[in-house]
Formats: structure tokens, C-alpha cells, sequence
């Protein structure tokens, strides 16, 4: 019994390490200079010359817009379901169970929301639409991450600081916050490197352009997309270009996850009490 | 302190500073004023604002996708669009039911090969395996479970594609060919059911592991401990204590493994083969629903009542989704309630 578990395992993992080896390996092998520093010229979709500037700009835009807008909803949120608001109100259960619910909401149908709600507003496909339909992909991931941590924070602690006459909100702003502040940085970088990633929210709501967005209106790239057209086109050129795609995406996402981990645990030396 | 004989503009300005913010004057209100008690509840009033804003938006996604496919749930009824087999929507024809059996077989097989070996491995790294070990593994799972669904995609089409095409279907051609589901029906192209559930299978086993090792950390070490001093060996301890226990947490974590698999478009769009057609076996193409929905959005608009069918699509796949995830959710509540009695 203990061999088989030790082979499911190593199966599993082993699984996804060949998924990150055959995507570095063919997408290096197709990564050039001109990828990340140009725009897509004339005939690119057609093996000539460019880059993917316009979706590694793009998706910086929409996942740091998105994880912005995300963290100013998640964090009163957080708030609200500790023991000091909601706490363990039917109210704050409430709330708790419907973040559940969104969390497990497949990423399309924000889109197709998002969508719905454009056309009601008679909005284009643009970056502020992609925003926010990647807000509400990535808000249940940041509150619920962003609860477990305030939660982390010792109730002595705080009992302390209530103690000396601060108010609720004041404890708040200067002992949790403060005590809590390299989990909510792991928790918001972990929604940075989810909403980077996420394809199926952008696809009805930011649309797809060769040129950098000018304004919040504007229709943006991202390279979720730029991996999926480019794999679509029949010629070779353009599908490896799809594989260097899926390496930047993959690197920005590795790079994002695992500094996001390196500074937490750093950071939690200084912070006691943990 | 400060005197009022001598003139203002005669001392320093850090002493009258000093003197205005000094300890006589604040001591006369010593919670700091009305002000500190306002700001407080004020960020009470906000803070609770938003979240009942936020668990609105359960039902606002509900409701927007419900009149957005009014026009043409007026039109049909949707039984009969459940169980429609003809999508064609030139002719306003929209029958949902070979991408809603499209998805079911992607995803299901995608569970059963996934959950498995996923309990397994939760096993094994809250368990068995040494410490050293489970600090290296359970982080890198974790970050796995980050790697976006084009990634896993693309992986599909570069090496599960392939491996069906040239290996796995001609095999099952030759040994297993009159074997209902299993035996391919024409010349497979690789883009078929069997490699979007490996795709799938792979892209939740991080989700299902993570849960699931959580779940059987949680049993306490005094009922392990229990059963170890009776003499029970470590697998039996496994099996008659930690699972018995660790149970509505793993079936929550499987549920939750499927809700994720279920709505998983990109990935899926990417090696499903997309046909319009009930698949009759592992090697034929299936259309899974949230891939229909990805696929079409460029053209919806165009024909009429297309939007209205694709928005009931995406109506559907949400209401799947919101019944599992409720599932799942009463199952560790009603856990929860047997474990404190």
C-alpha cells in the first residue's frame, strides 16, 4: 500500500514537472529578444517578424488592475468576517458561504457576466472591462486568503491594544493591519499570478488588439490569448511563437508565486508573536 | 506651560507645538472625542456595506445570465433544450444536449482518473512521508495549483495529443476494438474525450491534494496515537481512523475538484476536438459546454437569439457549479456539527 502511494506520488508530481520541463523547453527554444521588447508588425500572424509586447504589456495592465481593484473590495471584506465585525453572525456566515460559492464559479461565466453587464452599459470589448471581469475572478481567491491571515493575527494582541482605549478601528489599522501585512502582500500576489493566467473572463471582455491601450477604453492583448490564437493559426512559425507565449506566461507566474511564498516567510521574522 | 506674556512670535515654534498637543489638554478628554467613536463606526458601516455587496453578486450572476436568455427560454422550453440533440442556430435550433453529455464524460473520466492517485499522495504526504520531504512537496503542489489553464493546455497538445494519437488509440484499435467506449470509432485525431480528462485530471490534482492533505492533518494525533498503541499498523490506522474521520472533508475536496473541472474552458477548448456530437467513445471529440460559450463569442452577435442560447449555456454551467460547491459545503457543515456533538 505505502509503494503505491509513494508511485501515485512521484506519478503526480512527476506529471506536472514534465508539464513545466515541455513548456521551458520549447517555449526558450522559440524565445527571441525581438518577443519581449516588440509590437506585432505587419504579417506577424503570418510567420514575419514582431513580437508580444502588446499581450506582456497587456496582461501586466489587466492583472495589476484587477488585483488592485480586488484587494480595495477583499480587504473590508476580510474585515468584516473577523470575530471583531461579523464574526460568526448569520450575516458574516452568509458572506462566508457566498465567497465559497464565487470561488468555485468557472471563470467563463464571469465573463459572460461581464459581458452581459458591458452590453447593458454599451461598453466595447476594453482593459477596464477585462479588469473587471478578472476582479471578480480574483476577489473570493484574495478575501479568503486575505481572512486566513487577519485570522493568524493573536487575540492578545489585539486585547492589548483594546485595553489602552484604541477603538475597534483602531486596533485594526495599527496592530492587524501591521501584524498582517506580509500575509496580505503572499495573499495579493497570489491573486496577481491568478488573474495573469486566467483566459476565459478576458476573452468576452478585453477583446484583442496588435497595439499598446491608450486609454481604460481601449481594447488590450494578453497572453493567455496570444498563446491560444497563435496555436490556432496553421503556420509553424506562429505556434512556436505560442510556445515562447506559454514560457513568458509560465515564468511571470512561477517568478510571482514563488516570491510572493520567499517574502512572506521573510518578512514573518520580524513580525513576533506568530 | 506656554506663557501667555510673552509675545507669539517670540518662542520657538516646536515649543508651541508642543504645547497644543500636550498631555493637560488631551487629558480633559481622554477617548481622544466624539471623532475616534464616528471613524469607528463609520468603518463598521463600510466594512460590512461591502460584504453584503460582494455576496449579492451570487445572485446578481444569476439573475443578469437569467434575463439575458429569457429571449429564448420564450421560445423553448428548456427541457427541451436540455435534451435537444440539433445545434444549429441559423435555424434557431439550439439543443444543448451533446455538449452537456460532452462535459459530463470530460470531466467524470477526468475524476476518476485524478481522484484517486490524489487521495493517495494526500495520504501518503500527511502520513508517511518525512518531514524534510512534505516541507519540499506541499509548497511545490501549491504552486502548481497557480500554473494557468493555457499552460496545461498547451501541454495537452504537445504531449497528450500526440500520445493518443500515435500510441494509445491505434493500441486500443488492435486489443480492444467491440469493446463498447473504449474501442476508437474512426481514425482518432488525438483531440478527443480520453485527452482532455488527462489534461483536466492533471490541471486538479494540485486543488484535490491540497484540500485533501489539509483534511487528514486535521484528524487529531491523539486518535492516530490511539489506534497506533492498540497495535494497529499504520495503513490499518489509515484506513479505519484517519479516513473515517478525514471523510466529508475528502469528498469535499473531490466535489471541489470537480466544480473546477466542470467549468474549465481553456484547457479543454484547447484538445477536446470540439465536435457537435454525442462521443460513443474515449476516442472521439467531444464539445464540452464551456467551450462552446469560449468558442462562439465572436459570431453571437450576429445571429439572432444566439447570444440569448449562449448566455443560457453559461446559465447552466453556473447553476451546475453553484449545486456542487453547496454540496460540498453542507457536507463539511454537517461534518463539523457530527465532529463537536
Amino acid at each position: 500500500m505505502r509503494a503505491l502511494m509513494m508511485l501515485s506520488a512521484a506519478a503526480v508530481v512527476g506529471g506536472l514537472l514534465i508539464l513545466i520541463v515541455v513548456i521551458t523547453v520549447q517555449g526558450a527554444g522559440a524565445l527571441s529578444w525581438a518577443m519581449v521588447t516588440q509590437l506585432p508588425s505587419g504579417g506577424y500572424y503570418l510567420g514575419k517578424e514582431g513580437g508580444l509586447l502588446n499581450a506582456i504589456v497587456g496582461s501586466l495592465l489587466l492583472a495589476g488592475g484587477a488585483t488592485l481593484l480586488a484587494g480595495v473590495l477583499a480587504l473590508p471584506v476580510a474585515l468584516y468576517l473577523q470575530r471583531d465585525y461579523g464574526g460568526d453572525t448569520r450575516r458574516a456566515n452568509l458572506v462566508r458561504m457566498s465567497l465559497d460559492l464565487l470561488w468555485g464559479v468557472p471563470s467563463i461565466v464571469y465573463g459572460a457576466f461581464g459581458f452581459t453587464i458591458m452590453l447593458y452599459l454599451g461598453m466595447r470589448a476594453s482593459l477596464l472591462g477585462g479588469i473587471l471581469a478578472l476582479t471578480l475572478v480574483v476577489l473570493p481567491i484574495m478575501a479568503r486568503a486575505m481572512d486566513e491571515v487577519f485570522r493568524l493575527v493573536s487575540v492578545s494582541l489585539k486585547e492589548a491594544s483594546w485595553a489602552l482605549g484604541a477603538t475597534r478601528w483602531e486596533t485594526m489599522r495599527s496592530v492587524v493591519l501591521r501584524q498582517a501585512l506580509p500575509g496580505l502582500l503572499t495573499a495579493v500576489l497570489l491573486a496577481f499570478g491568478r488573474a495573469i493566467g486566467d483566459a476565459a473572463s478576458v476573452l468576452f471582455t478585453a477583446g484583442y488588439t496588435d497595439n499598446l491601450p491608450q486609454s481604460l477604453l481601449d481594447p488590450v492583448a494578453s497572453l493567455p490569448l496570444a498563446v491560444f490564437f497563435q496555436l490556432g493559426t496553421p503556420f509553424p512559425e506562429v505556434q512556436q511563437r505560442a510556445y515562447a507565449a506559454a514560457f513568458i506566461l509560465l515564468v511571470l507566474v512561477l517568478l510571482v508565486s514563488v516570491g510572493g511564498r520567499l517574502l512572506a516567510s521573510r518578512m514573518s521574522r520580524f513580525s513576533a508573536d506568530r | 506651560m506656554s506663557s501667555s506674556s510673552a509675545p507669539p512670535d517670540m518662542q520657538p515654534p516646536q515649543m508651541r507645538d508642543g504645547a497644543s498637543a500636550g498631555p493637560p489638554i488631551d487629558a480633559d478628554r481622554p477617548t481622544g472625542g466624539r471623532l475616534r467613536l464616528v471613524m469607528d463606526r463609520l468603518v463598521t458601516g463600510a466594512v460590512s456595506a461591502v460584504s453584503v455587496a460582494v455576496a449579492l453578486l451570487t445572485v446578481s450572476l444569476v439573475v443578469a445570465l437569467l434575463v439575458r436568455s429569457l429571449p429564448v427560454l420564450g421560445l423553448q422550453s428548456l427541457a427541451e433544450m436540455i435534451t435537444g440533440t440539433v445545434w444549429h442556430p441559423l435555424q434557431g435550433k439550439f439543443g444543448f444536449w451533446p455538449f452537456i453529455v460532452g462535459t459530463l464524460w470530460v470531466t467524470v473520466l477526468a475524476m476518476l482518473l485524478a481522484t484517486p492517485a490524489c487521495i493517495l499522495t494526500a495520504i501518503y504526504l500527511a502520513e508517511y512521508a518525512a518531514t524534510g520531504l512534505r516541507a519540499v512537496v506541499r509548497p511545490m503542489i501549491d504552486v502548481l495549483a497557480g500554473i494557468p489553464s493555457v499552460v496545461y493546455g498547451l501541454f495537452g497538445v504537445l504531449v497528450i495529443v500526440p500520445l493518443v494519437r500515435d500510441r494509445l488509440a491505434p493500441a486500443a484499435a488492435e486489443h480492444l476494438s467491440g469493446v463498447p467506449l473504449l474501442a476508437p470509432g474512426k481514425v482518432s485525431t488525438g483531440y478527443c474525450v480520453l485527452a482532455a480528462a488527462v489534461v483536466l485530471a492533471l490541471m486538479v490534482t494540485p486543488v484535490i491534494i491540497s484540500v485533501a492533505e489539509e483534511v487528514l492533518r486535521g484528524v487529531s494525533p491523539g486518535v492516530r496515537e490511539a489506534s497506533l498503541s492498540l497495535g494497529a499498523t499504520r495503513w490499518e490506522t489509515v484506513k479505519h481512523v484517519s479516513f473515517r474521520i478525514a471523510m466529508p472533508g475528502l469528498i469535499a475536496a473531490v466535489v471541489l475538484g470537480f466544480a473546477r473541472a466542470f467549468g474549465e474552458t481553456m484547457a479543454v477548448l484547447m484538445v477536446a476536438g470540439n465536435v457537435a456530437q454525442l462521443p460513443g467513445s474515449l476516442f472521439d471529440p467531444a464539445y464540452p459546454l464551456p467551450a462552446l460559450i469560449a468558442n462562439n463569442y465572436g459570431e453571437m452577435m450576429s445571429i439572432p437569439l444566439y447570444d440569448s442560447a449562449l448566455m443560457l449555456g453559461a446559465l447552466i454551467l453556473l447553476v451546475v457549479v453553484l449545486i456542487f460547491n453547496l454540496l460540498a459545503e453542507l457536507v463539511l457543515i454537517w461534518a463539523r456539527r457530527r465532529s463537536s456533538q
